[in-house]
């Protein structure tokens, strides 16, 4: 097993050039993910109008694997409808899961395909995945605020 | 053979051809470099040796039986308690009890003190101190027993180079405290803690004294009389034994005193269905089937460890803390948490390496076959006190060389290139 094979060029460049990271307002949930082995943490905000992911914004500790991971993800669910961008949680999720045996659809992953190598280091799974879970939690959040907010006269009309 | 300060050196090479594991490659082609002793360390061929010994010839269950093999597994058994209270100079072999590890030793202690009746109890107004560089062994069921009873936790702090501030000693320990629980040898920071002066004081305002030495008793010669604590908590794996077992010594008297840890079969005297009265010490303390095999191979490790002589693989690790140490502060970027100096100091060091996370920098370690802890080490404390999210740790131990050193130096530079 190769290292590099981990440390794809593509996970290195969005570690060392993380996307859209930095807290924003407004947003409508915010979480604090841990990694209570490792110590690596993320506070992590979701915004979501008409259904669709309209901003994640985050500021994160951790690993290239988990800076690197949670960019990526920023990228693919950013401007989703919340059904989407869940689908595609889940894809890389089974990715995760797959051993390194996984064989990932490049045009639903796009960057995050480079994780496959991930897969094969059990340790390091966790890494990858904790910006992914901090969004999902998020998400599950913000859509559950949005359904309990009153409906204005305008929505309801 | 040479000498240093007045110590025989060790011959590493002839005792790196005890450990079988250090003979492995990994990922194809690289020598294994085992710098993760802290962890837990390797096995000699005589612990394997001892370990496949009794399940192959004496396997039963202890103190039961009259057969043969019962006589023998309870002659290996207890010979291994024999062993034990040998190399931590116990008054008496009662004073060893045997648990699974030193958390299940910690955790006995607290939960017995705690349990004790007035005054020796703890309760509401009373005062548990413990120090901010713990192993979460020795935190959490102080937490636990704290927060069941009343009492109240405190600690000490650490000043900027990893040591006990103790210039509050006679404020922090006061004429409320009842326990004082503190690491002999810090797992994360490396530190070795001044015993007396905690003794001393603690003694003063009748409080017990309770110590960690998981990272001691493996490193150095450890004589729990002159240490002058009441209990002292170590485990077998860090010490060349087997996991699974565990050791907490305690005064003869203190352990008579304090009430049951866990119930069952072996730690009683008569049962009805009403109540139970209990065995003496050390019985009392270990309820059911103990750890037998693993007692054993603590046993065969202990006689090992004797047989090179704790002073020298003291001295052994002394001279690789004090080269290792030489050499990481070399690397530019590196940042040494805790001592810089070998005053003091146990042959675990921690170290931030520039802004790389310590997964990033094992993970490329391990790809050159060297093998480093990293994480908070389960001190989660201290990883905050100095301002980190976690460290990466190299851990050293009697079979460790100085080439291995190189190798880990080398392998940061590597690492340091891998990310830039």
């Amino acid at each position: 097993m190769k290292m590099e094979t981990m440390y794809q060029e593509i996970i290195l460049d969005h570690y060392r050039s993380p996307h859209h990271k930095g807290l924003r307002e407004p947003y409508d949930a915010e979480v604090h993910h841990v990694n209570p082995t490792c110590g690596d943490e993320v506070t992590l905000r979701v915004r979501v109008a008409d259904g669709v992911v309209e901003d994640v914004s985050y500021d994160s500790l951790g690993c290239s694997i988990s800076q690197a991971s949670t960019s990526v993800m920023t990228d693919l669910v950013m401007g989703k409808p919340v059904p989407d961008a869940l689908a595609t949680h889940d894809e890389f999720l089974t990715l995760m899961q797959s051993r390194g045996e996984g064989d990932p659809d490049e045009d639903v992953l796009e960057d995050a395909v480079a994780f496959v190598g991930v897969a094969k280091y059990p340790a390091r799974i966790k890494c990858a995945l904790l910006g992914w879970m901090a969004w999902k939690d998020a998400t599950a959040r913000a859509v559950a605020e949005s359904a309990d907010r009153p409906l204005t006269t305008e929505e309801s009309a | 053979m040479t000498t240093f300060l007045g110590v025989p050196d060790l011959d590493v090479d002839r005792i790196r051809k005890d450990f079988p594991v250090l003979e492995r490659v990994v990922h194809g082609d690289k020598r294994l470099v085992y710098l993760d002793n802290a962890a837990t360390s390797q096995k000699p061929r005589q612990v394997l040796d001892a370990l496949t010994d009794y399940y192959a010839e004496h396997n039963a269950n202890v103190h039961r039986g009259i057969h043969v093999l019962a006589e023998e597994a309870t002659a290996l058994y207890e010979g291994a308690r024999d062993k034990v209270a040998s190399f931590v100079n116990a008054a008496d072999r009662a004073e060893i009890v045997f648990t699974k590890n030193a958390s299940e030793s910690l955790n006995l202690a607290a939960n017995v003190i705690g349990w004790s009746p007035s005054p020796r109890g703890l309760g509401s107004g009373d005062e548990v101190v413990i120090t901010e560089m713990e192993h979460h062994s020795n935190i959490v069921p102080w937490q636990l027993v704290t927060q069941r009873t009343g009492a109240t936790l405190k600690w000490f702090g650490l000043t900027d180079e990893g040591r006990l501030d103790l210039s509050e000693i006679d404020r922090v320990i006061t004429e409320r405290t009842k326990v004082v629980s503190f690491v002999l040898v810090s797992n994360i920071l490396g530190t070795v803690n001044p015993p007396t002066e905690i003794v001393r004081r603690a003694r003063e305002v009748g409080a017990l004294v309770v110590v960690d030495a998981s990272q001691a008793a493996p490193h150095m010669p450890l004589d729990v009389q002159a240490l002058g604590a009441d209990l002292v908590a170590f485990t077998g794996h860090k010490m060349c034994g087997p996991t699974g077992i565990g050791v907490l010594w305690g005064r003869k008297d203190l352990l008579d005193e304090l009430p049951p840890f866990l119930g069952g079969g072996e730690m009683i005297e008569m049962v009805t269905m009403d109540s139970s009265t209990y065995a003496a010490v050390p019985h009392k303390f270990e309820a059911g089937t103990p750890p037998i095999a693993q007692a054993v191979g603590l046993g065969a490790a202990i006689d090992y460890l004797s047989a090179i002589g704790m002073d020298r693989i003291a001295t052994h690790e002394h001279a690789i803390a004090s080269y290792a140490l030489d050499r990481l502060s070399a690397v530019e970027g590196l940042r040494i948490i805790g001592p810089t100096t070998t005053d003091d100091r146990a042959a675990a060091i921690s170290f931030a390496l520039a802004d790389l996370h310590p997964h990033d920098v094992g993970q490329v370690l391990d790809d050159q076959g060297i093998a480093v802890r990293v994480g908070h080490h389960c001190a989660r404390p201290v990883c905050q006190r100095f301002k980190v999210p976690a460290t990466t740790r190299a851990s050293f131990y009697l079979y460790s060389t100085m080439d291995e050193v190189d190798a880990l130096v080398d392998g940061l530079e590597h690492v340091k290139r891998f990310f830039r």
